[in-house]
């Protein structure tokens, strides 16, 4: 193969990566077959997606359908080699493409604008004419003037019966779209770096204990280099109502057998430590709840309030009234069937948790009473005594969800260029302007031309403006001549 | 006074000013049009009245249950954007807003006919969706500062999407010239499943009692006709449904001639249609994408999980992208284009109220 045909197989194959015909082809593409992954339930239970399938095909085609669905990759789709190779393409077309293009743009922005004849300044796509009784001098001071109120850098070419007064703005905005592709290879290459040196995991933790690694799946422990515990969680409700308000989890975190940090983290705030990030996921109940502890905060009328924990079947007595408890039943989420009247458990959840306190009063008299966690009024005694029943400890899980992706920066970069990209590349034109005045008899005789990149209407419009603008002080002074 | 009144007013309003738009059309009487617009801008009033109690009313119900909130954390919480209810009603607010702005800015009414539907089926949809309109306590997922400017900023978004839809689609109907081109085919189509499921829902509206009306559980979206548990009825919607497109396939070309009488200029159009891409696309991409991903990770630590919901915005995205790379650089021109911005907001209906009643993903809980 001869130099010549090396550089025209690699002219050919740039072409082709730079050309906007590819950029439609893959966007098309990418639009159209993303749509699949949609429909098909992603990285699901083959039993979800052959129902589905049966839906559309029938019982007999839906396993023939699924294996062909599944060597097409279309139950993880958007991880396939095919789709992550449209991506790559989309890639490197964007980068080409810039590329391509750049040297062009940049020359625009650059080469000085220079002054116009008149009659090319009248054959400018945006152009207004007008002719005015005043001096040269006077119509050239107030068009710069007003342009100078519009922040343009004016420049002046003066001639024996004219003068031209040209200038530009905007001209670096025509660099916006590069912008937008840039920021767009930022997030694939934040993407990468969340891939290669981050992690996704989960780890369910049970109040009160603690674990030195996350989860990528039940198999997969990650060690952290730090111990995270767990002191308590807890579902705060809507007063009335079983719509949560509030997912929270108080985690410490442990280092060397010293605790460094604490917080009580909720949906939408999260706890950070070394660069990994504690979510609150979700969470449940343990399958046992054996070791569960009851905490009580017991205060006898006009006395001191004290604190018991207590296991299921636990007593206490409240101090100086030989009141004695002892915990005989409880229940997840109480309540009251609205038809026999009968106290239930509608939930296996903790929504209305509540505890049966069966009393012995000091002469012998014995009752059985529910308090309820979410209604604190429930735990008021004969005699005003009170028990407040403040949570069911250790027999539920904080689902957390771990995060470790350094390649956010990336993506957090990308979002404030793409952002500030497309609002120049939409909002601001390169817009220039030539105003030539020359003397014509008496008066003055004024062609303003102009062009933009973008937004004609609008520049239109700044172009009348302009005119009237330095209309209206041209005449203002016209008196004193 | 409850703020519903005012939002069942401007319903109203809005549905008859689509009326006296459309009458507009035909008849092209000064005095007609002028009453479509002040008729609108009734509507727009009461609509933003409505919008200001609700958010008030909104207030109260978040500082009481969260007594600990600052004043302008509640203020945020409360904007009225947390469900699907609300989020349609300020998708309609918008889209009126923008064509109002258009209307002015052009000096022509004659868009307001293809713009007014679009409200008329988000609010008769309101209605028989079994959409819940009460007030409802805010779930935790969503307590977050994001919520505001992701939905606010995605609706602007999905507003101007909506007004370029009107627009390329007056434009491809004016350009047509012929019942056996393909684009004449393609609109006189859309027009015809657009206007069945507008009538469809209509029939559904009517056809509910008072007390059908207040079950907010129960969807009734088009119960009365397509849906409907007579078999008979919906043989019979079927054949009228395909009766009417083909009607308005064989008479469409009438009106294109209604539209030839009007100051609506193809370049207007094409003009308007770019011009509401140009604004919502940046909207779109900064509060719809990248403020959903940001939001994303900060609850959840992954800003992108492919979910249906991210991912149509994503086809979304893709297909405006592709209507401003084929018209700029491209060098696509006309019907093409036009076309291209009206399947970009068949898109984002898809994106918006396909995904919730459809496919399920993290969003589910926005059909509320």
């Amino acid at each position: 193969m001869g130099e010549k045909e090396k550089k025209d197989i690699f002219e050919s194959t740039w072409k082709f990566f730079a050309s906007v015909k590819l950029a439609i082809f893959l966007l098309i593409i990418l639009a159209t077959t993303s749509i699949v992954g949609t429909i098909v339930e992603q990285q699901a239970e083959p039993a979800k997606n052959l129902e589905l399938l049966s839906k559309l095909f029938g019982d007999t085609a839906a396993p023939t359908v699924y294996n062909i669905f599944a060597k097409l990759g279309f139950m993880d789709m958007y991880g396939s080699w095919w789709f992550v190779g449209f991506l790559v393409l989309f890639s490197i077309n964007l980068i080409i493409c810039s590329i391509d293009r750049f040297p062009k743009t940049w020359r625009l922005i650059n080469t000085p604008q220079r002054p116009l004849s008149e009659n090319a300044i009248k054959s400018m796509p945006v152009r207004k004419e007008a002719t005015f009784n005043a001096k040269l001098n006077t119509a050239k001071d107030e068009f710069l003037n007003t342009l100078k109120a519009s922040k343009y850098h004016v420049l002046e070419a003066t001639e024996d019966n004219s003068i031209q007064l040209y200038t530009q703005k905007g001209r670096y905005a025509r660099l916006a779209v590069y912008v937008v592709h840039l920021s767009i290879v930022l997030i694939f290459i934040g993407a990468l770096i969340g891939i290669r040196f981050g992690f996704k995991g989960y780890l369910n933790l049970p109040e009160g204990r603690s674990s030195d690694s996350a989860y990528l799946s039940p198999t997969e422990p990650i060690p952290l280099d730090f111990v995270i515990k767990c002191n308590w969680y807890d579902t705060k409700y809507y007063a009335d109502s079983d719509t949560p308000r509030e997912f929270q989890s108080e985690i410490v975190i442990i280092e060397n057998g010293k605790e460094v940090m604490k917080k009580v983290i909720e949906v939408n705030d999260p706890l950070v430590y070394k660069g990994i990030t504690f979510y609150q996921a979700n969470y449940g109940m343990l399958s046992s709840t054996a070791a569960g502890q009851f905490i009580l905060d017991i205060t006898p009328n006009g006395g001191q309030q004290n604190t018991v924990r207590l296991p299921y079947g636990g007593s206490f007595e409240i101090p100086g009234t030989g009141i004695k408890g002892t915990i005989v039943d409880f229940s997840t989420a109480l309540t009251r069937d609205r038809y026999t009247g009968e106290l239930k458990t509608y939930s296996e959840m903790m929504v209305n948790p509540a505890i049966a306190i069966n009393f012995e009063m000091p002469n012998g008299e014995k009752f059985t009473g529910w308090i309820l966690k979410r209604y604190p009024d429930t735990g008021i005694l004969p005699g005003g005594h009170k028990i407040k029943f403040v949570d069911n400890w250790g027999i539920e899980y904080t689902g957390l969800q771990v995060a470790k992706d350094p390649g956010i920066w990336f993506i957090y970069t990308a979002s404030i260029l793409m952002g500030l990209g497309l609002y120049i590349c939409f909002f601001i034109s390169h817009r220039k302007i030539w105003v030539n005045i020359a003397n014509d008899k008496k008066s003055v005789r004024i062609s303003i031309g102009g062009s933009t990149n973008r937004n004609r209407l609008t520049f239109e419009k700044e172009i009348d403006k302009l005119l009237s603008h330095a209309a209206k002080a041209i005449e203002g002074r016209a008196p004193q001549k | 006074m409850s703020s519903s009144i005012f939002f069942d007013i401007s319903a109203g309003a809005y549905i008859v000013a689509m009326i006296i738009y459309v009458a507009f059309l035909v008849v092209k009487n000064r005095t007609v049009g002028i009453i479509a617009t002040t008729m609108t801008i009734f509507g727009f009033v009461m609509q933003s009245t409505a919008l200001v109690m609700r958010w008030v009313t909104s207030f109260h119900f978040w500082a009481s249950s969260n007594p600990e909130s600052g004043y302008i954390e509640s203020l945020l919480r409360a904007a009225p954007l947390r469900n699907l209810y609300e989020s349609l009603i300020f998708f309609v607010w918008s889209l009126i807003c923008i064509h109002l702005i258009i209307e002015f800015k052009y000096k022509n009414r004659s868009l307001g006919a293809f713009v007014t539907p679009i409200a008329a089926l988000a609010l008769l949809f309101i209605d028989v969706s079994g959409t819940a309109k009460e007030i409802q306590p805010l779930i935790p997922a969503l307590q977050s500062n994001w919520l505001l400017f992701h939905v606010l900023l995605s609706f602007l978004g999905y507003a101007a999407f909506g007004v370029s839809f009107g627009a390329a689609t007056a434009y491809i109907v004016t350009v047509t010239e012929s019942k056996t081109e393909k684009t004449y085919i393609f609109w006189s189509i859309m027009i015809g499943i657009f206007l069945t499921i507008l009538i469809a829902m209509g029939i559904d509206f009517l056809s509910l009692s008072v007390a059908e009306r207040a079950e907010l559980i129960r969807s009734h979206f088009l119960k009365a006709t397509f849906r409907s548990e007579s078999g008979g009825v919906v043989t019979a919607s079927w054949i009228v449904s395909i009766a009417f497109t083909f009607a308005i396939w064989n008479f469409g070309i009438g009106l294109k001639k209604v539209l030839a009488g009007l100051s609506l200029t193809t370049e207007m159009l094409d003009d308007i249609t770019y011009k509401s891409i140009a604004i919502g696309f940046p909207l779109f991409t900064i509060g719809g994408l990248i403020m959903g991903a940001i939001w994303a990770n900060s609850a959840w630590g992954k800003y992108w999980t492919w979910d249906p919901k991210e991912t149509w915005s994503l086809i979304t995205w893709f297909v405006y992208a592709l209507y401003l790379h084929a018209r700029f650089v491209g060098g696509w021109r006309g019907k093409r284009v036009a076309i291209l911005a009206i399947v970009g907001f068949i898109a984002v209906i898809f994106t918006y109220l396909g995904v919730n009643l459809v496919l399920s993903g993290l969003h589910a809980y926005g059909s509320g």
